[in-house]
């Protein structure tokens, strides 16, 4: 394989995003859309042909240096690349789908007076993705790491002057970097016992890190690797947003909708899941790592898919959506089915980014109404949209036959298979969870789509808007109409051709993929499993082939759970929505507790932050102000001058007290000569 | 025969008187310069009285030279005393106090 | 123990009139008797240096320190105008102290001279008489005139600067004196003060 081809890869999309940047002024809307799309365009097809090349053609996995950039201790930091089956998969992902994004943005941010910059940072964003995959050093994908927190966090808060997007971005990268702490760790246990930072000598020394010891106090020890596996997992729990570090993923719907598919959908979030993926021959060796891996992934499954029952905004409806399938991912990770849990990942970007990019498209003809309560019917309005969103939906759901059957069963099945710790509860999780997927999904799509038209007796769209020059700022999203007060309609081309695009691999990947990536050998050597883990064998030997198995799907139990999903949310909201009011009566507590998020954001805003606000004035207020400036500053300014005045008396100016002092003076050396003589 | 104990004692009286003028003088600067030239006059008492004892007469040279020092600084002193009292018009010492700091 | 010799006896007069005097010039009111009573103190030293033999010393004190130094000391006395009466008495409350650093400084002296034995030198021990025709003056001269001339010289210097510091501090110009200003008058030329002209000769009428 050519360097240089994964080079361009990487840093094409760099090149794009610099020019769209720095020079949008001079080369236009136009021209900055056309550069970074060419640009991402390109990076897909390298990325296909190195999948092709990879896969098809045999070609042996890459993994070599490309530029070293210091030296240290005998550490080297460099720039590498690690190109094996799983890396091709995950480029072809994230370039496809940003590719995507990037022709549905020239739609949906048309009107926007940052278009030039959005593009150029969701090109940035692919470069640092990319960075990110095809790593072959801790350090290089801390690097990416970091550079798609940075640049999340900048279209996060992309209108700037909203204050509601200023605290969603601020909020994402901070607990992005409580994750990061615990990532570092983990990676600083890595140099320690290996003394470097390339993946391949931590693989190679990782059965020796599994009988090291670290000692956390003068009486107790850990197992080297669980620690360093935990923390390496904390890092993807801040990014992969698990419980409890998950607070910032609904906050981040604030940004535009074309990111929310590509970077909490699609990409960013699974590079969690990535990492734990590409780090399977550390993390194998580690029982303990992995039983906590598998609970909190089990417990983000089932009850961020609660939350989504009960929210009203479209958009936040999907982004629990997401939670509870990161949720699944971890869930697969933890019980050892790598494969399983990247699947899934490659099968839900599609279908996500789909439900995210028809939100969007709902979002545009409802005149920037988010608010469910006052959508309604409008399938007869905007049909491609209506067609392309039941398709993502019946793929979360695991409908079979459709691509997120494939690979939502194959980690339920997985799950039952295992013996791990913590198994069990994962399998609960993740069963009930189907039923509550297919509850929110479906309550989501009867809201917007079918049922009365509720935007036409509410009214809330109905006021017009001012002049376009303060839309961004002052509305919730971009709104390429004017006027208002009119039925909503279809939105343009660009936005509904990446629907269809979308909608196409969100039904055939699965059924297309399964055999080879799943029971195959697809991922061969890139990722490791110990033969007692293999889960995934097992599930497999009960495979034959992709029809079969959808053909028995509709007799598992996960189907059985999902049609009840569906019915219940049918009965709920399109037939007897007034039986849905009575229940919220009945259990009020605890439709609280979910309105509340669990108290998640009250506990963070009042005990974390308050106590760390409170930390530092006690620290500047005491330690500051009253330490260094009072007493050590302007304290001993002050003792220099109550000295002075003291000493000042000395100078009476009067003669006889002067003639007086040097009399008693020479009385005390002579006397002083007479002792020591 | 006078001896050398004898000589110093005297000094010594001479000295301490000289001294408890100082203090004891609460009028007059004059009073002062004259007390200091007693104190002279008790050192030179000494070198006379060690000369005479060693019979070395380099004792005597040097209180041919406190002489010629004393004299001068009585001389300046005194002008000093005679500028400040046509300012100031007193010579009382506890009035003399502008030095202060 | 002999009867006291003449020197002994005289050493005592001497003395305790010194110490006499030394006790007027502190406590006299009148500062004209202070200073009578400095002139009295410094004649019996001189008296008690004759007595110890150094004979040019105790003449110098005479015409130097009181001939000259004295005499000064009571032309500012009678100078200032100094009213007697307006001189504050009495003693001030570190008198006690006063005493007692004087007390403090004799026992000092007398416990060096005496108690420890006098730092390696018999103080009961007088000096050696010389010869009579020993002259004093002359030794003095030789000594002063080889070995230390070159302190001899700096001393004549030293008096030089007292007597122009001296001068320039109780200068006083007065205005409207008609003073003479030597530099003008050298610098004068002949053209200032004459000017000769050319005339015809006058008849007589």
């Amino acid at each position: 394989m050519n360097p240089n081809v994964l080079l361009a890869v990487a840093f094409l999309p760099l090149v794009a995003a610099i020019l769209a940047g720095l020079f949008g002024r001079y080369i236009g809307r136009t021209g900055a859309h056309l550069v970074t799309i060419a640009a991402v365009a390109a990076s897909c097809l390298l990325s296909l042909g190195v999948l092709k090349a990879i896969y098809w053609d045999g070609a042996p996995a890459y993994d070599g240096p490309v530029y070293t950039w210091l030296v240290s201790d005998g550490m080297t930091m460099q720039v590498g690349f690690l190109i094996d089956r799983l890396t091709a998969l995950m480029m072809v992902v994230v370039t496809f789908v940003s590719l995507c994004v990037h022709i549905y943005t020239i739609g949906y941010m048309h009107d926007d007076p940052g278009y030039t910059r959005f593009f150029s940072y969701i090109s940035l964003f692919t470069f640092s993705m990319l960075m990110l995959v095809m790593s072959n050093n801790f350090m290089q994908l801390f690097f990416g790491w970091e550079a798609v927190g940075v640049v999340s966090y900048l279209l996060i808060g992309f209108w700037y002057t909203r204050p509601s997007a200023i605290f969603a971005n601020l909020k994402a990268f901070l607990v992005n970097r409580v994750g990061d702490f615990g990532f570092v760790l983990g990676i600083a246990g890595v140099a320690y016992f290996t003394h470097s930072m390339s993946y391949r000598e931590a693989f190679t020394a990782a059965p020796q890190m599994a009988h090291a010891l670290i000692p956390l106090s003068a009486s107790w020890s850990v197992g080297a690797l669980t620690l360093i596996c935990v923390c390496l997992f904390i890092g993807a729990m801040g990014k992969s947003a698990q419980v409890p570090l998950h607070v910032w993923l609904p906050d981040s719907m604030e940004g535009p909708t074309p990111i929310s598919a590509l970077i909490h959908a699609a990409t960013m979030v699974t590079a969690g899941i990535f990492m734990v993926a590409r780090m399977s021959p550390l993390f194998e060796y580690s029982d303990a790592a992995l039983s906590f891996v598998l609970v909190i992934g089990a417990t983000t499954a089932f009850f961020m898919g609660l939350l989504g029952v009960v929210n009203n905004d479209i958009k936040r409806v999907i982004a629990y959506s997401t939670l509870s399938q990161l949720g699944y991912m971890t869930v697969a990770l933890g019980v050892s089915a790598y494969g399983a849990a990247i699947f899934h990942l490659m099968t839900h970007a599609f279908f996500k980014a789909l439900l995210f990019l028809a939100a969007g498209s709902v979002i545009i003809g409802m005149h920037h109404e988010q608010d469910m309560r006052k959508m309604g019917g409008l399938a007869k309005y905007m049909p491609i949209t209506a067609i392309t969103c039941w398709i993502g939906a019946l793929a979360l759901i695991g409908t079979p036959f459709f691509s997120g059957f494939y690979s939502k069963d194959a980690i339920i099945e997985a799950v039952g298979e295992s013996h791990r710790w913590g198994a069990t509860y994962a399998y609960w999780c993740v069963l009930c969870g189907v039923f509550v997927t297919a509850l929110y999904t479906f309550r989501m799509l009867f809201l917007t789509f079918h049922g009365p038209e509720r935007f036409r007796t509410v009214g809330a769209h109905a006021e017009p808007h001012p002049a376009g020059a303060e839309q961004s700022a002052t509305h919730q999203e971009p709104d390429p109409h004017q006027g208002g007060g009119q039925a909503p309609h279809e939105s343009p081309a660009v936005v509904t051709v990446p629907l269809i695009a979308l909608a196409i691999p969100s039904v055939f990947i699965g059924i297309l993929t399964v055999g080879p990536v799943l029971f195959g050998s697809y991922f061969g050597s890139s990722i490791f499993v110990l033969p007692g883990n293999n889960v995934i064998a097992k599930v497999g030997e009960e495979f034959t082939s992709a029809t079969v198995s959808g053909l028995s799907g509709f007799v598992s139990p996960p189907f059985w759970f999902a049609a009840a999903g569906v019915f219940t949310a049918w009965l709920l909201f399109l037939r007897r929505p007034d039986w849905a009011d009575v229940l919220a009566q009945r259990f009020r507590w605890a439709r609280s507790l979910l309105t509340h998020k669990y108290y998640f954001d009250w506990f963070n805003e009042h005990v974390v932050a308050a106590l760390t606000r409170g930390l530092g004035t006690g620290l500047w207020k005491g330690g500051d102000q009253f330490l260094i400036d009072g007493a050590l500053v302007n304290g001993s300014a002050s003792a220099v001058g109550w000295f002075g005045t003291v000493a000042r008396r000395v100078q009476s100016g009067y003669l006889y007290s002067y003639a007086f002092w040097m009399m008693i003076g020479l009385a005390l050396l002579l006397g002083w000569f007479l002792a020591h003589a | 025969m006078i001896s050398l104990g004898q000589l110093l004692t005297l000094s010594g009286i001479i000295f301490s008187l000289a001294i408890a003028g100082i203090f004891l003088n609460r009028k007059n600067v004059i009073l002062l310069l004259m007390c200091v030239e007693l104190l002279l006059l008790a050192a030179n008492f000494n070198f006379i009285a060690f000369s005479r004892y060693l019979g070395d007469l380099d004792g005597q040279v040097f209180v041919f030279f406190v002489l010629t020092v004393a004299a001068a600084e009585s001389a300046i002193g005194l002008a000093i005393l005679v500028v400040l009292f046509r300012e100031r018009r007193t010579i009382n010492v506890e009035d003399l106090n502008t030095l202060k700091g | 123990m002999s009867a006291p010799t003449l020197i002994q006896v005289l050493f005592y007069l001497f003395g305790s009139i010194l110490v006499i005097s030394a006790v007027g010039v502190i406590s006299a009111r009148n500062p004209v008797y202070s200073a009578l009573g400095l002139v009295m103190c410094f004649v019996t030293s001189a008296a008690i240096w004759l007595l110890v033999e150094a004979e040019f010393l105790a003449v110098v004190l005479v015409l130097v320190y009181v001939g000259a130094v004295m005499v000064l000391f009571l032309f500012v006395v009678m100078m200032l105008d100094i009213n007697v009466a307006e001189l504050r008495q009495g003693f001030t409350r570190f008198a006690w102290l006063g005493w007692l650093t004087a007390l403090a400084v004799i026992v000092e002296i007398v416990g060096v001279v005496w108690a420890r034995g006098g730092l390696g030198v018999d103080a009961s021990r007088g000096g050696t008489p010389s010869a009579a025709d020993f002259s004093n003056t002359l030794a003095l001269g030789r000594l002063l005139y080889t070995k230390y001339t070159y302190p001899l010289e700096l001393a004549a210097v030293l008096l030089l600067v007292a007597i122009v510091a001296a001068i320039t501090l109780t200068m006083r110009h007065r205005a409207g004196l008609k003073q003479q200003d030597v530099n003008a008058q050298v610098a004068v030329r002949s053209t200032d003060r004459l000017r000769v002209i050319k005339m015809d000769a006058e008849k007589l009428p």
